[in-house]
């Protein structure tokens, strides 16, 4: 019994078996799941069809509600994370002094977990013996002090400030690597030419470093709307359901409530919704890319 | 290229026919070992010290394996069910729903015939609070078999704790603590004026907050009432809940609540109290252990909540730690003999030594001192809601807790709270209902 087997094959056959088992087997188990009504132990699973899909999508308000959340603290990371991660990259692109230690302290706070992230801030910004507010009081602004986790007012802000503080090293790094590929030569060409430095950056920086900003803004969706451990240790989706995201909500069903078919259903919509979102990105950088 | 299949096929043959002999040698693996999981981290020295200590007595090993924290446990314990790799002895921390499907499952054996052996001698030595917690009674919501399902280890309950130094400095007179609502509330008023904090607790965990709101439910409207609420029979805007609700209100705008207390947890709750940054804690006998570690010279004493109807007796919750024995376990007889000798006396009350918790066996207590003491006499009013027959949808006890939060930090009135718990009932009856229908 002999077979013709093309030898390119066999090297990906490890990797095959590696993608089915870990990767396809569990996604098409969670898709199966999504139609059963099951508990997460007990051997009887009950088939309910669509029913849970057609319950998250239309009489489940905290769900759009958390999706909102998510999708409020992913829009403050778009801009100021993203904003500042560039601003930093340029600074250190530039060659100013201490460069190299400045790469170091930015990429900090993204190599720390995010439950210790959550527990410092949650100090930070105590109400009854927080830093912030001594620092409010300090420069005489000691009216504004609440506890800034706890308010309704402000405590998805501050999950939001939190998450972009630890997450703006990541793009620093990225787009920092992306500065330091443009050829030097353009942007002397341009001085040569009397090119202001607004003009550089329009004409010469933005236009290369495009393929980099749309992956640092993917990374950057992808990573934000799936934040769930800065939540836990700051404010567990609290005050009411004032920071609850679609991750808290996934696992509230899955572990609390004991509705595992539920919550496999909540993961399809909400994976269904990540991946429109980031088709419509590479889209519209494509589309970006032609203009 | 040319590749021979059935060479291919001996080739993997061989490779695990020796992968398969290259484990461990028959003879290393020990004759007899009872696997115990647990999450309790502050009690896994002594259960270590128990088991060297029954090895010398019979011979057999028993080894404690500890998964904390308790959401890596209930993980674990869950992906070991799904994949019938439950060890003997495992401990049991999870709703009553999912207790029964480890049951239907076969995961958990029947220890009724054990209990009820020598005049029910095994069964009378616990705390009755205890054993019910692993009872399921005749004609429960989940159709399991009517038994003894767990064995308590140890025991606890939930009550207000009090930092008399605090209380002293705010002016009030500690010879005595508030057993009524009115002066709860003049305590709160003389806190507030000393610039002190009141009551820290983890109330941005879902459970703490329904045990403060279900001990004064019970007081207002008592335990007919609050069952025939879970059965839908009485509504969640019922007046007597619209007074249960507006407590938290009250508890607010009279300083017994500390900044930030709906989004603490329950670890930062006992950090503040036992560095005396707040006066009062509600918390359970475990954390006697924890405001000693962190500060011995606390000052405490121990009360139940204040009655918010003096007529009406009040209750508190009480909790089990309980360790089940898996019904598949080549070990079982052995596994419960195990826990036969864990809950005698002798055992119980090294346990409670070492641990400073409340053995689950009554006639154990005595060697207990000082608040945990207090605790151990609040017993008597225990009750859980594992106790009762009905149980309420997750997402209502959900929307319950979520409202009270939003009632303290203000921003929804107790009659708005009302009304949105009970649109979530009749959502989810409901929904239950439909699901019935698809179900048959």
């Amino acid at each position: 019994m002999k077979m013709k087997i093309k030898p390119g094959y066999l090297f990906i056959v490890p990797a095959v078996i590696m993608l089915a088992l870990f990767y396809l087997y569990p996604f098409m188990k969670v898709l199966q799941m999504g139609f059963y009504d099951w508990d997460g132990i007990s051997p009887k699973t009950i088939f309910v069809g669509l029913s849970q899909f057609q319950d998250i999508i239309f009489s489940n308000p905290v769900w759009w509600q958390s999706m909102w959340h998510a999708a409020y603290i992913t829009i403050l990371a778009l801009i100021f994370q993203n904003g500042l991660a560039l601003l930093l990259a340029m600074l250190v692109d530039r060659g100013i002094k201490y460069g190299n230690a400045y790469r170091v302290i930015f990429f900090l706070p993204p190599i720390l977990s995010g439950i210790v992230v959550g527990l410092i801030w949650n100090w930070i910004f105590n109400g009854n013996y927080g830093l912030f507010n001594h620092w409010l009081s300090d420069i005489g602004l000691g009216h504004l002090s609440r506890s800034w986790l706890s308010d309704p007012k402000t405590a998805l802000t501050c999950v939001a400030v939190i998450h972009m503080w630890k997450g703006f090293g990541w793009g620093f790094i990225i787009l920092l690597a992306g500065l330091q590929n443009i050829p030097r030569t353009l942007y002397e060409a341009a001085r040569i030419d009397g090119a202001s430095g607004w003009d550089v950056f329009r004409r010469i920086t933005v236009p290369l470093m495009m393929p980099v900003f749309v992956l640092v803004m993917v990374l950057t969706i992808l990573g934000t709307m799936q934040i769930y451990d800065i939540i836990v240790s700051t404010t567990n989706g609290g005050p009411g359901y004032h920071t609850e995201v679609p991750v808290t909500r996934i696992v509230a069903r899955m572990l609390f409530s004991s509705q595992f078919g539920y919550a496999c259903a909540m993961s399809l919509v909400f994976g269904a919704v990540l991946v429109v979102l980031s088709v419509s990105q590479m889209k519209l950088s494509q589309y970006l890319k032609r203009v | 290229m040319y590749i021979n299949i059935r060479n291919i096929l001996a080739s993997l043959l061989i490779i695990l026919s020796i992968a398969g002999c290259s484990g461990k040698p028959a003879q290393n693996i020990p004759s007899k070992e009872i696997i115990v999981w647990h999450w309790l981290s502050d009690r896994s020295d002594a259960f270590d010290a128990l088991a060297r200590k029954y090895k010398v007595q019979t011979g057999i090993n028993v080894r404690f394996e500890l998964y904390a924290p308790t959401m890596v446990y209930m993980s674990k314990v869950r992906a070991a069910a799904q994949t019938n790799t439950l060890p003997d002895i495992y401990g049991v921390h999870m709703e009553r729903k999912d207790f029964a499907s480890l049951i239907d499952g076969g995961l958990v054996a029947d220890l009724t015939p054990y209990m009820d052996a020598d005049n029910s001698a095994w069964k009378k030595s616990f705390f009755q609070a205890g054993l019910i917690m692993n009872t399921f009674q005749e004609g429960n919501q989940y159709d399991v078999k009517p038994g003894i399902y767990g064995v308590p280890i140890d025991i606890n309950n939930i009550q207000l704790i009090y930092n008399l130094d605090l209380l002293k400095k705010a002016g009030w007179d500690t010879s005595r603590l508030p057993s009524t609502w009115q002066e709860f509330i003049s305590l709160g008023d003389m806190l507030k004026k000393a610039g002190i904090q009141g009551m820290a607790s983890g109330w941005g965990e879902p459970w703490m907050i329904l045990c403060f709101a279900d001990n004064m439910a019970w007081n207002i409207m008592g335990k007919e009432k609050v069952l025939a609420t879970i059965r839908g029979e009485v509504p969640y805007t019922d007046p007597d809940w619209i007074k249960v609700f507006s407590l938290f209100r009250q508890m607010k705008d009279h300083g017994l609540v500390s900044d930030g207390i709906v989004t603490m947890v329950n670890k930062e709750a006992e950090q503040d109290f036992a560095n005396e940054r707040a006066a009062i804690a509600f918390n359970g006998s475990w954390c006697i252990n924890v405001y000693e570690s962190m500060n011995p010279d606390l000052k405490l004493a121990v009360a139940m909540p204040p009655k918010a109807d003096p007529k009406n007796p009040m209750y508190i919750w009480c909790g089990t730690t309980s360790f089940v024995v898996n019904g598949r376990s080549q070990m079982k007889e052995e596994a419960i003999k195990f826990l036969q000798w864990l809950t005698d006396c002798n055992q119980q009350t090294e346990l409670a030594v070492a641990t400073n918790n409340i053995p689950s066996g009554k006639m154990c207590t005595d060697v207990l001192k000082g608040p945990i003491r207090q605790f151990t006499e609040g017993m008597e009013y225990a009750v859980h809601p594992r106790l009762l027959p009905v149980e309420e949808y997750p997402l209502v006890t959900e929307a319950f807790q979520k409202g009270v939060q939003s009632i303290i930090i203000g921003e929804e009135t107790p009659e708005e709270v009302a009304k949105a718990v009970q649109e979530m009932k009749e959502r989810e009856t409901k929904k239950a209902e439909r699901f019935k229908r698809i179900k048959r």
